[in-house]
């Protein structure tokens, strides 16, 4: 073959085969046919996804230990937190959407911050991080099913509604989630599977191979 | 000179779903795995319009009770209220709330039927092998992909509610059965729009068809 494959891409929405080209930095390469998004080329995308999902971890531990907002009645005042929402769901007799609730919001964000710090990590230091193919095979799959922006725009809508007949007190995690969905947005944003392969194939010595 | 665009299936490449290296595969039955991730190859999503349909058809049975149901029943000293998801959303619109009134309708109605439409008709088009605006299509099923997830969020509310709101007979508030068939209908849908293969719906402008 006169050409090497791996100068080649394929359109993942409409398998249009084409050839890469160097982009400036900021820029994205989108399909000439669909218009897909192929590539990008993110700045620093390996230390600005580690920085932003570290950052986001320490958040995400913040957002579920304390309560995301109270209510008071006649004194008394009920606060909640999300692990303790999903339990009292759990406890109403609907084990299926708390079964839900909690994989969206929690699991699958812990499994996708712990991943991505463990992945990207030793990378860059130039080492390769043990079992990573199949982590990344994982991340791909799990990814659709995080959900924390959700949440958020959840909480604030619970947030009028309860306003209209109770007093009500917002917790540190209300804000916490606020800034976890700027975070992992951010590290979304800056994230690229591709630098990842490239970084993966240099460490590793397969270059153009 | 424009050149005239291929596929790669066509040239008996494959792009990895994972990493999105494109390789060729030797031998067209057997399983074949990416050299460089390891993960399945296959030119298109295999058995993709089948498991679309069972997954579509199977929200559209549960889109009937998830609307006729009750999502939320709302108890106190001096009103007891079961909400469906339309008549909550009513009783948000009249009791002045009218922002989050729209947001929760677009969540809840619009972007789930916006849903259901939309993969029906993707489906239909592809299974006709139409030849119609392909590029509107593939802009339509993306359309679904990113917005797809935002209808759980009736869900989330009607958790946090039901949770916080436990005030026994001063205030009550408890999902009803009509969260589950909702959120079945949410998961199903994200499950068969990701089995849907775009890629299907571009495979009919190639003079000849896909291996």
């Amino acid at each position: 073959m006169a050409h090497n494959s791996a100068a080649f891409i394929a359109c993942h929405d409409c398998d249009l085969l084409q050839r890469e080209i160097p982009l400036k930095p900021g820029c994205a390469a989108s399909c000439s046919r669909c218009g897909a998004v192929l590539y990008r080329n993110a700045t620093d995308s390996i230390d600005r996804t580690l920085a932003y999902t570290l950052s986001a971890a320490v958040v995400f531990v913040v957002a579920n230990a304390f309560p995301i907002f109270a209510i008071e009645v006649q004194d008394s005042v009920t606060a909640i937190n999300l692990i303790g929402a999903v339990r009292s769901l759990w406890h109403q007799e609907m084990q299926a959407v708390s079964l839900v609730v909690l994989v969206t919001t929690v699991l699958v964000p812990a499994l996708e911050l712990i991943t991505m710090a463990y992945l990207l990590l030793p990378l860059k230091f130039l080492r390769v991080p043990p079992g990573y193919t199949l982590l990344l095979r994982l991340m791909r799959m799990v990814e659709p099913w995080g959900m924390i922006e959700v949440l958020m725009l959840g909480m604030l809508v619970s947030l009028v509604k309860l306003t209209s007949n109770f007093k009500v007190i917002p917790g540190v995690a209300l804000w916490s989630f606020g800034v976890l969905t700027l975070l992992l947005a951010a590290a979304a944003a800056s994230f690229s599977t591709r630098d990842v392969w490239a970084r993966l194939d240099k460490v590793q010595g397969r270059g153009d191979a | 000179m424009r050149p005239v665009p291929v596929s790669a299936a066509r040239k008996g490449l494959c792009s990895c779903h994972v990493c999105h290296l494109v390789s060729r595969r030797e031998q067209l039955s057997a399983v074949a795995h990416c050299p460089r991730c390891g993960a399945y190859l296959h030119f298109r999503k295999p058995a993709s319009v089948a498991r679309c349909w069972s997954l579509l058809i199977a929200a559209y049975i549960l889109y009937i009770p998830a609307n006729l149901l009750t999502m939320m029943e709302t108890g106190s000293l001096f009103s007891y209220r079961k909400d469906t998801i339309m008549s909550g959303v009513v009783h948000l619109w009249n009791t002045g709330s009218w922002g989050i009134a729209l947001v929760v309708f677009i969540a809840s109605i619009t972007i789930p039927l916006l849903k259901l439409i939309s993969l029906t008709l993707l489906l239909i088009s592809v299974q006709r092998r139409s030849t119609w605006h392909p590029r509107q299509r593939t802009r339509l099923y993306r359309l679904v992909e990113l917005v797809g997830r935002w209808s759980m969020l009736d869900i989330y509310v009607v958790t946090l509610l039901a949770a916080l709101v436990q005030l026994g007979s001063l205030a009550t508030v408890k999902a009803g059965p009509a969260a589950v068939a909702f959120g079945a209908v949410v998961v199903l849908t994200m499950f068969a729009s990701m089995q849907f293969d775009p890629r299907l719906i571009w495979d009919p402008l190639q003079k000849e068809s896909t291996p």
